[in-house]
C-alpha cells in the first residue's frame, strides 16, 4: 500500500492491510458495509497520493477553516503553575473546534467520490455542526444523529446544525448519547450507502477512519511543532490533549510521535476512561479498549462533557497506551470544572470542556512538570458550553 | 465432529441436516427469537418448532446492537432489562432437548469476552450447531472459526447485494451450514415487500455453490416468504416475530405467524 508521507511514520505510521495497529483497529463490519468502507478506503488512499487534492485540502483549511491556527504562550498561568503553558489554538478554527480540519477533508473526499449526502454523528455538537458546515460549503445535503440527552445538553449547537441546513434526528436507543448516535449513523449508512458518505468525526469505526481521521488531523501536530520551536527554540516536553474518541489528541501526537523526548498525554474523563479501565472490546467496527461489564455489554460513559462521553477510544490510542509511547490519565468533573473557570480568569480563553480535561491534567500534574514546556491542544472554544457551566455553578 | 451425537434431534452438522431437509423439497423455515424477549421464551422456541421451523436462531442481546433494526434492537433491550446473559441464555437452553439445530446469533464481542473454546463448547452443550456473528467478517474469524471447528461448530457467513463476484466467491468457500442471503441494504426489520434483490442474490449464490441458501431481513408473513424463498433454499423470520412479542402477542399467538408462513410455503413449495 502506498501512502503519502505521515508526520511520524515510525509510532503514527499507515495500520496494516487489514486496519491493525498492533493488534487494534480492524474492519469489523457487517457484509452490507463491507464494500462502503473498501470504497472509502481505496478514494482515500488515491486522493492522498494526489497532490493536487492536498493542495485544495491545504487551501479550504487556510482560506476557509481559519488554519494556520496559532499556539499561544501562557504567561499568566505559566507562572501561576511553575511551568512554561503553551497552547495550540484549534479554538479559532472556523466552528469553533478542531473538528473542521476532518470534515473539510472528508467532504473533499466524498465530492471526488461522487457522494451528495453526508451523514454524521455527534456527541457535543461539534462534529455535526462542522459536518453541516462544510455540507453547506461544497453544496451537499446533510443529516445528524444525535443522542436525545445530547440534544438537551447542547440545544444551541442543534439550532446551529438546523440554521446550517441538516436535519438532526434524534438517537432515542441505549443511553441517548453518543455510542447510540454511532449505532444509529451506521444504521443509516447501511441503507443509504449509494449515495451517501458517512462522514466519521474521531478516529474510530471501521478501517480506514482512524486512520483517515488522523492524517486529515495531522496538521495540528505539524503546525503545532514548528510553532512550539519558532516560540522556544526547542520540542515540548509533554504534549496533552483531551481524550474521548480521541481525534484531537491523535493529530497533536502525529506531530510528536517520533520525536522520544516529547511525554504524549491523553486526558480521559474518569467516568469514561477507556484506556484506564478498559479491556479489549469488538465494538463500532472497531477492536478497541472499551468499558464494559464482565459478559462483554458496554457500559455507558459519564462526563461533564457531551464530546467525550464515550466509553471507548481509537485503536491507535490503546495500541499507543499498549506499547507506552503515550499515557491516559482521568480527571474528575469537579477538576475540569475548576481549569474552566481558572483558564478562563487567567488567560481570557474559555476552553470547551472538552479541552479543559487537559488543562486540568496538567494542574494536577504540575509537580511532576515544574519548569518544562507543556504544549495543550486547546481542541475547542467554551462558547457552547457556558450555559451548562453557569448552571452547575449556580445549582 | 464432536457434535452432540447423543442429542437425538439433530443430524452430524447443520450443513447435513439443512441439506436433507431441502432434498424433500421444501423451503427451509428458519425463526429468530431472542433469548429473553418474554419470561416464557424457551416456551416460544418449542412453540415455533412445532409450528414448523426446520432450525432456529437464537439472537443473544448485545448492548449496542448497531447491526439490528429497531425491532430487534427493542427485544434486546428487554431481554437486557430481565437480565439475560450469553452464560445464562446458553444454560437455559441446556435444560431442554429441542427437536431441531439451534444456532446463536449475536454480536462478536460476546463471544470474544466469553472465550471462544468455553463459547463454543457451552454452545454444543445447549444444542448448538453453528453461529452467525454478522459483525465478524471473514478477514477477522480465523480465531473463532479455529475454536468452532474443533467443537464442531459451523459459522455461517453472511452475503449482502454489494457483496461483489470476487468476495462472494470466498464467502461460499468459507461459509459453513449455509449462506445468510441479506434481501436488503438495511438493518435487520420486516419490510412489505422483499426487496427483489433477495432474489438476485440468492441466484448468483446458488450459481457457485450448492450450500444452501435462506434469505434473512424483510420476511412478515406467508406471502413475503414464498416470494423469498423462490429462488432460495429458505427464509428466516424475525423482526415480524418479535415484534408479535413485544406488541404483547402470547406464544400461541406469536407461533401462529411460523404455522402461517409454514403452510404457506409448503403449499406453494410442496414436499415430496
Amino acid at each position: 500500500m502506498t501512502t503519502a508521507p505521515v508526520a511520524s511514520p515510525n509510532q503514527m505510521g499507515a495500520p496494516d492491510e487489514l486496519g491493525f495497529f498492533g493488534e487494534f483497529g480492524g474492519r469489523y463490519v457487517g457484509e452490507p458495509l463491507m464494500g462502503a468502507c473498501q470504497e472509502v478506503e481505496t478514494a482515500f488512499i488515491d486522493a492522498w497520493a494526489d497532490t493536487q487534492f492536498r493542495q485544495d485540502f491545504l487551501h479550504i483549511l487556510n482560506t476557509y477553516g481559519g488554519r494556520p491556527s496559532p499556539t499561544t504562550e501562557c504567561g499568566n498561568l505559566s507562572e501561576q503553575l511553575g511551568l512554561r503553558l503553551l497552547l495550540k489554538r484549534e479554538d479559532l478554527n472556523h466552528t469553533g473546534s478542531h473538528k473542521i480540519n476532518n470534515v473539510l477533508g472528508q467532504a473533499l473526499l466524498a465530492k471526488r467520490m461522487g457522494k451528495t449526502r453526508m451523514i454524521a454523528e455527534t456527541g457535543a455538537g461539534q462534529h455535526g455542526v462542522a459536518t453541516a458546515t462544510a455540507a453547506a460549503l461544497l453544496g451537499m445535503s446533510c443529516t445528524v444523529y444525535m443522542g436525545e440527552v445530547d440534544m438537551k445538553r447542547q440545544e444551541l449547537n442543534v439550532f446551529r446544525m438546523r440554521l446550517l441546513g441538516a436535519e438532526v434526528i434524534p438517537a432515542m436507543s441505549g443511553s441517548r448519547t453518543l455510542k447510540d448516535a454511532v449505532n444509529e449513523a451506521m444504521r443509516a449508512w447501511v441503507s443509504e450507502v449509494g449515495d451517501t458518505h458517512y462522514c466519521l468525526g474521531s478516529v474510530m469505526g471501521p478501517h480506514p477512519y482512524p486512520w483517515m481521521v488522523r492524517t486529515f488531523h495531522e496538521i495540528i501536530g505539524t503546525e503545532a511543532r514548528q510553532q512550539v520551536q519558532d516560540l522556544t527554540g526547542g520540542l515540548p516536553d509533554v504534549a496533552v490533549a483531551c481524550v474521548g474518541g480521541g481525534s484531537n489528541a491523535a493529530g497533536l501526537f502525529a506531530g510528536f510521535a517520533d520525536d522520544e523526548s516529547v511525554r504524549l498525554v491523553g486526558a480521559e474523563p474518569a467516568g469514561g476512561a477507556a484506556a484506564g479501565r478498559g479491556v479489549p472490546a469488538i465494538v463500532h467496527g472497531m477492536k478497541s479498549y472499551f468499558m464494559q461489564d464482565e459478559v462483554g455489554q458496554i457500559l455507558e460513559a459519564e462526563s461533564i462533557s457531551a464530546g467525550l462521553d464515550y466509553p471507548g477510544l481509537g485503536p491507535e490510542h490503546s495500541h499507543l497506551a499498549l506499547t507506552k509511547r503515550a499515557e491516559y490519565y482521568p480527571v474528575t468533573d469537579e477538576e475540569v470544572l475548576e481549569s474552566f473557570q481558572l483558564l478562563s480568569r487567567t488567560e481570557g480563553i474559555i476552553p470547551a470542556l472538552e479541552s479543559a480535561h487537559a488543562i486540568a491534567w496538567v494542574v494536577k500534574a504540575k509537580e511532576e512538570l515544574q519548569g518544562q514546556t507543556v504544549l495543550v491542544n486547546m481542541s475547542g472554544r467554551g462558547d457552547k458550553d457556558v450555559q451548562q457551566v453557569q448552571e452547575i455553578l449556580e445549582r | 465432529m464432536s457434535t452432540a451425537t447423543d442429542h437425538p434431534t439433530t443430524a452430524a452438522s447443520l450443513q447435513q441436516y439443512l441439506t436433507e431437509k431441502r432434498a424433500t423439497g421444501s423451503r427451509l423455515l428458519m425463526p429468530y427469537i431472542t433469548a429473553g424477549v418474554c419470561p416464557d421464551w424457551l416456551e416460544l422456541v418449542d412453540a415455533v418448532i412445532d409450528a414448523g421451523a426446520d432450525a432456529l436462531e437464537i439472537g443473544i442481546p448485545f448492548s449496542d446492537p448497531a447491526i439490528d433494526g429497531t425491532t430487534i434492537q427493542e427485544a434486546t433491550v428487554v431481554a437486557l432489562d430481565a437480565g439475560m446473559t450469553p452464560a445464562r441464555a446458553l444454560s437455559e437452553l441446556q435444560q431442554r432437548q429441542f427437536g431441531v439445530p439451534l444456532i446463536a446469533m449475536t454480536h462478536y464481542n460476546l463471544v470474544y469476552r466469553y472465550g471462544h473454546e468455553r463459547f463454543a463448547s457451552d454452545l454444543v452443550a445447549a444444542g448448538g450447531l453453528g453461529t452467525i456473528l454478522p459483525d465478524l467478517p471473514m478477514e477477522h474469524a480465523h480465531d473463532w472459526r479455529a475454536a468452532a471447528d474443533a467443537a464442531g461448530i459451523e459459522n455461517v457467513l453472511l452475503a449482502a447485494p454489494v457483496t461483489t463476484d470476487e468476495r462472494l466467491a470466498q464467502v461460499v468457500e468459507q461459509t459453513k451450514g449455509f449462506v445468510y442471503v441479506v434481501s436488503t441494504m438495511g438493518t435487520t426489520g420486516a419490510r412489505d415487500g422483499v426487496d427483489d434483490a433477495a432474489s438476485v442474490l440468492s441466484r448468483r449464490v446458488k450459481a457457485v455453490t450448492d450450500i444452501p441458501a435462506i434469505v434473512g431481513f424483510g420476511i412478515s408473513n406467508g406471502e413475503t416468504a414464498v416470494t423469498a424463498a423462490k429462488e432460495s433454499d429458505g427464509v428466516i423470520v424475525a423482526s415480524a416475530l418479535m415484534r408479535r412479542i413485544l406488541d404483547g402477542a402470547t406464544v400461541e399467538e406469536a407461533a401462529a405467524l411460523i404455522a402461517e408462513i409454514r403452510q404457506a410455503l409448503d403449499a406453494a413449495y410442496p414436499p415430496a
